[in-house]
């Protein structure tokens, strides 16, 4: 069965589900780089898949930008959740910038 | 673009012409309620604060009555208050009073003898207050009288995907028509405060940006509270959304692209015309109480669980992405986006769509919340009652 799953940007390496995905579904990405893959888990609707091999401590991007770090190593196609993703404190003091 | 509404004799025009019936502390909350069941025309809040608070609290709840005495879509307020809270009716009439020149009555229990007697004095106060409202015409407004509130609640991973890019976009299109939006929650700006930031219009509110949420971070943790513990939600959690960052990068989509004129406080009023942003709760309920509060005559709300939530003094239009949760609450719903996410809508599109709505929202048609005179509130605080 052909899944559908939205990537918002080309640079993420995680996708969202619009449908539930079973283990061997086709995953069919709108948007970004429109690559197709196979689901290596049973997956929620609205959920994100793995679109590469990610190992643990790595950021998971979506939307462009960091979401937060994987706690273990994640395999192209696997469900990432908040089971295996978690938020990094931000670096406030780098991001003011100079006022004249 | 213009709308039919009502002139006030200072600052915006209100879309609706509520006779408000406003305790000045938890004691007046039920007689308040039972004087509007009985008046057409009239409508209250419960306030659970008002008494037995520390300063910092005190100020707040101030802010949130006179901001609600004052939004524009209230021609008069009644007063209902007990007789020993920490800001009595008479005061509070005063404050008010000072600040508008709309009609202001109020009456204390205590004072009256109960609570049958003030019902009585308060629901005739009122009744000839609505009578009055009555005559009131509605005018042309230009829409740069428009402040709209923008919120989300009950997120799941369509509202970053589809319905918050969709008020981003009707933000955008307000603005650009002169009017003024306000995007508030900004714990739900962490993780993606850097990307917010770069809409800010002066290096200034870039910082004040950065520093709203890195103070809200501080603020948590000297009360022994990650904000990362919170944040998401269970219901975030099981709609896609894994990580604080993941739900602001979102939420921020809803404010749109224009430039960020201004930051605001708390129930805060904006001296800017254009695209604002308010330090508030990421708790809904409390950061919608805040934006009616500093003078917002309309609340658009964006969720993919769903969620009843509306305001007593200004309706609340709620959107969904997610087809599921329209069908299910439909009776909770007001516009349905899920097409976005089935490619078949774009987002300028749905701006496009969503401003239609707007406008016959604020020539009267009334959203589901409103239409169920659903009244939630919640007053944002520092620390415990004393």
């Amino acid at each position: 069965m052909e899944i559908k799953a939205i990537m918002l940007d080309a640079k993420d390496n995680v996708a969202t589900l619009t449908e539930p995905a079973r283990q061997g579904d086709t995953v069919r990405c709108i948007g970004g780089t429109g690559e197709t893959l196979v689901s290596g888990a049973e997956i929620p609707i609205w959920h994100k898949i793995a679109l590469k091999p990610l190992e643990k401590g790595s950021s998971v991007i979506k939307y462009g930008e960091s979401i937060g770090e994987l706690t273990e190593n994640v395999k192209k196609g696997d469900w990432v959740s908040h089971l295996n993703l978690k938020s990094v404190p931000r670096d406030y003091a780098s991001e003011y910038v100079s006022v004249q | 673009m213009q709308f039919m509404g009502y002139k006030r004799s200072e600052g915006r025009a209100g879309i609706r012409n509520h006779v408000l019936i406003l305790p000045t502390c938890a004691c007046g909350s039920e007689s308040s309620r039972i004087v509007a069941s009985q008046v057409r025309g009239a409508v209250n809040i419960v306030f659970n604060t008002g008494c037995s608070d520390v300063a910092a609290n005190t100020a707040m709840s101030q802010k949130i009555l006179t901001g609600f005495a004052c939004n524009p879509n209230v021609y008069g307020v009644v007063i209902i208050g007990l007789g020993c809270e920490t800001v009595p009716h008479k005061v509070l009439r005063e404050k008010i009073e000072a600040m508008t020149k709309k009609p202001v009555v109020s009456f204390g229990i205590q004072e009256e003898g109960g609570t049958l007697k003030t019902i009585e004095k308060a629901t005739r106060a009122a009744r000839i207050m609505a009578a009055e409202a009555g005559m009131q015409q509605k005018e042309p407004c230009d829409i740069s009288e428009l402040l709209l509130g923008i919120e989300c609640g009950g997120s799941d991973a369509t509202s970053g995907i589809a319905s918050n890019p969709a008020v981003g976009n009707l933000s955008d299109r307000l603005v650009d028509l002169g009017a003024s939006t306000i995007m508030s929650e900004s714990i739900e700006w962490i993780g993606g405060e850097h990307v917010l930031a770069r809409r800010a219009a002066t290096p200034e509110i870039h910082n004040q940006i950065i520093k709203v949420c890195e103070d809200y971070e501080k603020h948590l943790l000297a009360a022994g509270q990650d904000c990362r513990a919170g944040q998401p939600t269970p219901g975030n959690k099981d709609g896609g959304l894994s990580t604080i960052d993941e739900k602001s990068l979102g939420c921020i989509f809803k404010g749109g692209t224009r430039p960020i004129v201004e930051v605001l406080e708390q129930a805060e009023r904006p001296t800017k015309q254009g695209a604002i942003v308010m330090d508030t709760a990421g708790y809904d309920i409390s950061s919608v109480t805040s934006m009616v509060a500093a003078g917002c005559n309309a609340v658009i709300f964006t969720t993919g669980r769903g969620t009843p939530t509306g305001n007593a003094i200004a309706p609340v239009l709620k959107v969904t992405a997610n087809e599921h949760t329209y069908q299910w609450m439909e009776d909770n719903m007001d516009v349905d986006l899920s097409a976005i996410i089935r490619g078949e809508m774009t987002i300028p599109e749905s701006g496009e769509m969503l401003l239609g709505e707007m406008e016959k929202i604020l020539n009267g048609k009334l959203t589901k919340a409103e239409a169920y005179g659903f009244s939630d509130i919640a007053v944002d605080h520092v620390c415990r009652f004393v």
